[in-house]
């Protein structure tokens, strides 16, 4: 039988879902509603704000005009989806090794993977900094993609490990009984079978390095440079400019939230995927 | 051709060995039922023949050529699975064309195959479907297909009727003895439920902690099991045993007696004992009875309509030359 719940209960639960929903989201929307607005209105008062001043889209413009839009977004394109990419070419064999032939230690090798993702990065900069400097890595998308895929590796490993334990290992022994190889194995029955779990990895990987920050800062100036550093230049030097970020930050995390909201349903899934059988 | 012997077969896993080494000899189109309680290496012994697990120690020979280390695909067997094992992405056709696809079989003769074992199986109506459409029975017939179209030189069944309610399975036993009949070819076959091996079996393989206990015909191991665990294991309801003086009569450690070889009376007998739990079958009455000196309860068969319920004095008389007489190891002698 289901709980009785009352309707003031209801409404008081929706109301607080609600109110902590538009807390989470209302940055922002602040933003947006920034990127609309000339300089000088975008310091006014916040009520001042949305009620005595006029929409326009003059800092897209500048933005556009002041830095290339269109580099940083390619430079993000191919980084995000560059590192998913070649981490899923060394997680995919990994993930199937360890959760289908594990050994003795498997569990610790996992542990360890992911001991690495508690690591403060800062405390591996000076060194990373360096080897990238004697290898001709600085501000270059090959780096960045190098980085990226090492920093998500442990994560892209961990959620296929996960999904690919999901899968009946009878399924693969009856496949190897009807003759298949290990190549044909992985191509016909494994993966289709893994794919909504490859796909939400996929799709979290590369929101992961999309908004990745720290080292896409600390590793670019300006021909690798993606998104997240075409949003920076516009907070320190020349002071702040809040209308131009806002629109920056608008123009940066447009393409990624409309992925996200696109294939939500997708992310969902994946990331409670085996949850409930 | 399906001749399979195990030569000094053993299977450990790290410091523990499931199964010491045994030997077992296997012909061409035979029936072969491996039966025992769960954790005997039953399953393990089948995984071993079909290459799913590594050999520790022995070989393992398919019509004479050794194949210890042949992967699965290279040992020309086809099994099927408890849990059927079918590919939840692919259409019931394509399951069944997998392994003949794997093979680089012919399109048109992959197709006069299917056809044949959809017609065979009754699932022509179903060649489309998804496996999750289908039910149980159905996708035990498909994992079956799927078995059949490769033309193996045996089968390898691991309790493939666990999953499927008591009506079906008796449907499907009698249609996986009849495909043996009509194939002739080996089949062997796992189950811990010793009526299937009884009814579909030429052969039974009785295990017990990895041991084989004993290889006969059911009927062999029935009228003559070589010790009580076989006894006790074959039969249903299970042979009762009897320890005491009735068996220091027949100079023997315990006595066995089957239920359908006691007769049962309300006014004198051999024993005299309580009715503790009657099952009445309509066919049969399987009486319980209590009191009987070194063996309680002692389980008998009763025709369908004797008038008997719980608390009733009963007598039983044992038919002496069913008796089956056992020494102290449990080992049965004449």
């Amino acid at each position: 039988m289901a709980r009785a719940v009352s309707t003031r209960t209801k409404v008081t639960n929706t109301a607080i879902a609600g109110t902590l929903g538009f807390l989470m989201f209302f940055p922002i929307l602040w933003i947006l509603i920034l990127s609309f607005k000339t300089e000088e209105d975008a310091i006014r008062a916040p009520l001042e704000v949305l009620f005595q001043s006029g929409w326009t889209t003059e800092s897209f413009g500048t933005v556009q005009a002041r830095s290339d839009y269109f580099k940083h977004f390619s430079n993000s394109v191919i980084i995000s989806l560059g590192s998913t990419l070649l981490g899923l070419i060394i997680a995919v064999p990994a993930a199937w090794a360890m959760a289908f032939v594990p050994g003795k230690r498997t569990k610790d090798v996992l542990m360890w993977m992911l001991s690495t993702k508690m690591l403060p990065p800062v405390g591996v900069l000076v060194p990373i900094y360096l080897l990238f400097r004697d290898a001709g890595l600085l501000d270059t998308r090959t780096g960045l993609t190098l980085v990226l895929m090492l920093i998500n590796l442990p994560i892209i490993i961990w959620m296929l490990y996960t999904y690919f334990k999901e899968i009946p290992g009878e399924i693969l022994e009856a496949a190897r009984m009807d003759g298949a190889t290990l190549r044909n194995e992985i191509i016909h029955v494994l993966t289709p079978m893994a794919i909504p779990g490859m796909a939400s990895t996929v799709l979290l990987n590369i929101i992961l390095a999309w908004n990745e920050a720290f080292w896409t800062l600390n590793l670019t100036a300006a021909k690798a440079a993606p998104l997240t550093a075409f949003i920076a230049s516009y907070s320190s030097p020349e002071g702040l400019f809040y209308a131009k970020l806002s629109a920056a930050s608008v123009m940066a995390i447009a393409p990624i939230l409309i992925m996200g909201w696109f294939s939500q349903k997708q992310l969902v899934r994946g990331l409670t995927f085996g949850a409930v059988k | 051709m399906g001749r399979i012997q195990l030569k000094q077969v053993k299977k450990a896993f790290g410091d523990v060995t499931v199964i010491p080494p045994l030997d077992l000899e296997i012909e061409d189109g035979e029936f072969v039922v491996f039966v025992g309680p769960s954790g005997c290496g039953k399953s393990t012994l089948l995984r071993l023949i079909a290459g799913l697990e590594d050999v520790t120690d022995g070989r393992i020979e398919i019509d004479g050529s050794d194949a210890t280390g042949l992967p699965p695909a290279k040992r020309s067997l086809a099994m099927v699975f408890q849990s059927y094992a079918l590919y939840p992405h692919m259409s019931v056709r394509k399951n069944i064309a997998f392994p003949m696809k794997m093979a680089g079989v012919a399109q048109d003769e992959q197709d006069r195959r299917i056809d044949a074992a959809a017609k065979a199986l009754n699932l022509v109506d179903y060649l489309d479907r998804k496996p999750g459409q289908l039910s149980g029975g159905q996708r035990q017939r498909v994992a079956i297909g799927r078995a059949i179209v490769r033309e193996p030189s045996a089968f390898l069944f691991d309790e493939p009727l666990s999953n499927l309610d008591a009506a079906l399975r008796v449907g499907m036993r009698m249609e996986i003895s009849e495909l043996h009949k009509k194939l002739a070819t080996t089949m062997i076959y796992v189950t811990h439920d010793q009526v299937e091996a009884m009814t579909m079996a030429d052969k039974i393989v009785v295990l017990q902690a990895g041991v084989i206990e004993q290889v006969g015909s059911p009927l062999e191991l029935y009228k003559t099991p070589r010790n009580k665990f076989v006894a006790g294991f074959i039969g249903s309801p299970k042979m009762n045993f009897i320890e005491g003086s009735d068996a220091a009569e027949h100079q023997a450690h315990t006595i066995g007696i089957r239920p359908e070889h006691v007769s049962v009376s309300t006014t004198e007998g051999r024993w005299k004992g309580t009715v503790g739990v009657a099952e009445h079958l309509g066919s049969d009455t399987f009486i319980h009875v209590h009191g009987i000196p070194g063996c309680d309860p002692m389980t008998v068969r009763a025709e369908g309509d004797i008038a008997v319920s719980h608390g009733d004095t009963i007598f039983l008389t044992p038919n002496t030359s069913q008796i089956h007489k056992f020494n102290a190891e449990g080992l049965r002698f004449e």
